[in-house]
């Protein structure tokens, strides 16, 4: 009897207290929601010279308006992670995002991430929209909406020893024929010196090896965005890229990513790498590289088809959708991306940057090497604009992508690898169209 | 008979005042915000987790999408290509990680269990790799493991060995990562099992002895099975830690395990299926499987050790 009454008692006061304790929760609010002066806005972005610029930037932004400028910089994938977890709790405890338009923006754009800033580039003709290269408008822009400002640009270019090469008697390679019978001279494994660093893990490699599939004449996908990884074309740049790296490369390439990859060169301990030419600060960076003075730099070799190598905007800031200082953060773009401050960190930081005039200024370019600055301003006509798949599922993609060119590191039948590559690419194509 | 007269009697009822309904109930009152807490906190990633795992979401959970039933299920148990080889790996990384450092670790405990001069010093030496931060211990290994310039290789040179891909190699990179498991986690193993050594009473090893059996003997027939319900504490909580490893893997073979998944355990393919792929459908079915996967294997063990103990 008076265990039943105590059970009831129980039974009445769970919801109640349960209830107040929801109830204040619900209470809490968004602390973040303030109509009033901005005082603070925070940016989340990758590691890059862009970010490392940012932060001599931050402090003057403050100083000239009072609103103190946040930077949380990530690698890329933790990058996406952090994004991915806080947008997908529509969270406002940041501003102003960088991100890469190639890896994300159909599928944030899709999700109601992005903020449109169609109107706001428009907005003002001194800041002049027109400036930015039109191939990084065009990045930065999907089914007519532009989702962010590009901040850098990165082209696919050859990094060698001009010290080891002039030693052997070896021109710098034009062709990647050139490339290959140089990294074959050249490479002494028993020694610990490589011919060639590439990127050879899975997933990171794709962007690297699409330079190599553009220039024997292919492309991930056809014209109608199709799957086209088992044309004749991509199949000759999977066993080329292959080679390259099993006969030529360091041992445990499939475990590398551009960081490993770069290391190896930066120790001297590579002839060639070929990767983004954004990562040039990193061996010339006297604490990291051991090539400072050794290290030069070349347009991406000729293939079949023409030296047909990437020309992207590897980071672009936009504005979180749920952020509550919307106004402030575009404020904050606009003044970082422009044109003094875009010179300053092409000079300072050797950021290269979006904005035409700045490469266009002696002054600017001054300090970024020289080699660079040519390939830069002459891009010639292979120039493509995309260095990985193009759909919302990029990094399912890239997977299936990277597949054919293990097994061509690995010395394995790539035609058939990329046969089964292909049809699981094109399903994965087949699953957006529904 | 109370409660009747209690809720008929009007001047009964009047004389209860709050306080005395507070005081009646007070050990209640106290523990149900932290019951509710905690039940909110278990129960709803559970329950929005195995919600999520009958739809199709995909890109962003606040995106539409609809209920597709066991679909997801189905999805996992029919692939052959990542989700049984990540099962099997997870399976062998477990077994094999649990199983040397159970063996290793009661060894060095057995070791230590007797004083001697610098005891504490060797102690705290052990312990290192257990305080040591996971992702740092990563990425300490990885240089280490570097195939061209790192450590194991000039040590396989200096005793004239074959250079190892160790990390990088697809055929060893998972014995490797067994490898800086138990080197990470046995500390762990040894703190508890000597724990349990100081415990045990010493008359039935000195009778044994007394009754000439041999050191091997004594360690087989009395510390043993004395020490069995510590060893299977040990178990339990290595090998739950064991099944959902993530931290060394991700940081020395990054995503999806490496480029060929040899490294891909359940919980690294249940993150790339999730962050990487966004396919937040799939990715929860697949950790409810993992889930259950480990309420089985606790179950398995928890019988094992009722079995034990019952011996």
């Amino acid at each position: 009897m008076f265990s039943s009454n105590r059970a009831r008692r129980l039974a009445l006061i769970t919801p109640v207290v349960g209830a107040m304790v929801l109830g204040l929760a619900a209470c809490g609010g968004n602390p973040g929601a303030d109509g009033g002066e901005v005082t603070e806005l925070t940016v989340i972005a990758a590691n890059s010279p862009w970010t490392e610029g940012l932060k001599t930037l931050a402090g003057k932004y403050e100083e000239e308006t009072g609103i103190k400028v946040n930077l949380e910089a990530y690698g890329n994938e933790q990058l996406n992670d952090t994004l991915k977890v806080k947008l997908n709790a529509q969270s406002s405890d940041f501003d102003i995002m960088g991100f890469q338009v190639q890896d994300v923006m159909r599928e944030f754009s899709r999700n109601g991430w992005l903020t449109d800033m169609t109107e706001d580039v428009a907005s003002d003709p001194e800041w002049a929209w027109d400036d930015f290269q039109q191939a990084a408008r065009d990045a930065v822009e999907l089914d007519g909406v532009v989702y962010g400002v590009p901040v850098m640009t990165e082209r696919h270019i050859m990094y060698y020893r001009a010290d080891i090469l002039e030693e052997a008697g070896i021109e710098v390679p034009q062709t990647l024929d050139e490339l290959k019978a140089a990294a074959d001279e050249l490479n002494d494994p028993d020694n610990g010196f490589y011919g060639i660093a590439m990127r050879g893990a899975r997933v990171p490699m794709v962007t690297q090896l699409s330079s190599f599939v553009y220039s024997f004449g292919g492309d991930f996908q056809d014209e109608d965005g199709n799957a086209t990884i088992d044309s004749p074309e991509a199949i000759e740049a999977y066993e080329f890229y292959g080679d390259l790296l099993r006969e030529d490369g360091p041992p445990g390439a499939t475990n590398m990513g551009w960081v490993e990859a770069s290391a190896i060169f930066a120790q001297g301990n590579a002839a060639f790498y070929l990767d983004a030419d954004s990562q040039a600060y990193t061996f010339l960076d006297e604490s990291n590289s051991a090539v400072v003075d050794t290290v030069a730099f070349a347009r991406f070799p000729e293939g079949p088809a023409g030296a047909n190598f990437y020309n992207i905007v590897p980071q672009t800031i936009g504005i979180n959708a749920f952020s509550q200082k919307k106004e402030a953060a575009w404020e904050f773009i606009k003044w970082v991306s422009n044109e003094e401050n875009s010179k300053w960190l092409l000079s300072e930081e050797t950021v290269p940057v979006a904005r035409q005039s700045a490469w266009d200024d002696d002054a600017s370019t001054a300090g970024f090497p020289a080699g660079l600055v040519d390939i830069v301003r002459d891009l010639g006509d292979g120039a493509v604009g995309h260095d990985r798949p193009q759909l919302e599922q990029v990094a399912a993609a890239r997977e299936i992508v990277g597949g054919p060119a293990i097994v061509a590191i690995e010395g394995g039948d790539v035609e058939e690898a990329a046969t089964s590559a292909n049809a699981e690419f094109q399903d994965l194509l087949d699953s957006e169209e529904q | 008979m109370f409660r009747t007269t209690l809720e008929k009697d009007p001047s009964l009822r009047r004389r209860r005042k709050p306080i005395d309904w507070v005081d009646a109930n007070l050990k209640w009152i106290l523990i149900v915000p932290s019951i509710v807490f905690v039940t909110a906190l278990i129960a709803f990633p559970i329950g929005y987790t195995i919600f999520l795992s009958l739809t199709n979401a995909q890109g962003a959970v606040t995106r539409p999408f609809d209920f597709v039933g066991l679909a997801n299920y189905a999805h996992w148990l029919g692939d052959t290509d990542r989700f049984w080889p990540a099962v099997g790996r997870t399976a062998y990384f477990t077994g094999m990680a649990l199983v040397l450092e159970l063996v290793i670790g009661l060894a060095i405990a057995l070791l230590l269990r007797k004083t001697f001069r610098g005891q504490g010093l060797v102690r705290v030496f052990i312990l290192l790799p257990l305080v040591a931060t996971p992702v740092a211990v990563g990425m300490m290994w990885l240089v280490i493991f570097e195939p061209s310039i790192g450590f194991a290789n000039v040590l396989m040179d200096f005793l004239n060995l074959p250079r190892q891909g160790w990390l990088s190699d697809k055929d060893s990179a998972l014995n490797t990562l067994i490898f800086i498991d138990v080197w990470q986690w046995t500390p762990m193993v040894i703190l508890i099992l000597l724990a349990g050594l100081s415990t045990l009473p010493e008359e039935p090893d000195e009778a044994a002895r007394v009754d000439g059996a041999n050191a091997w003997q004594r360690f087989i027939h009395i510390t043993l099975p004395l020490l069995s319900p510590v060893i299977a504490a040990a178990a339990i909580l290595r090998s739950i830690d064991a099944l959902k490893t993530f931290d060394i893997i991700y940081a020395t073979k990054g995503r999806g395990g490496g480029s060929s998944h040899e490294a891909e355990t359940l919980n690294i393919l249940a993150y790339s299926d999730a962050f990487e792929y966004s396919r937040y459908g799939r990715a929860s079915a697949l950790l409810m499987l993992f889930f259950m996967l480990i309420i089985i294997v606790l179950v398995v063990l928890a019988i094992l050790r009722k079995r034990g103990e019952k011996l």
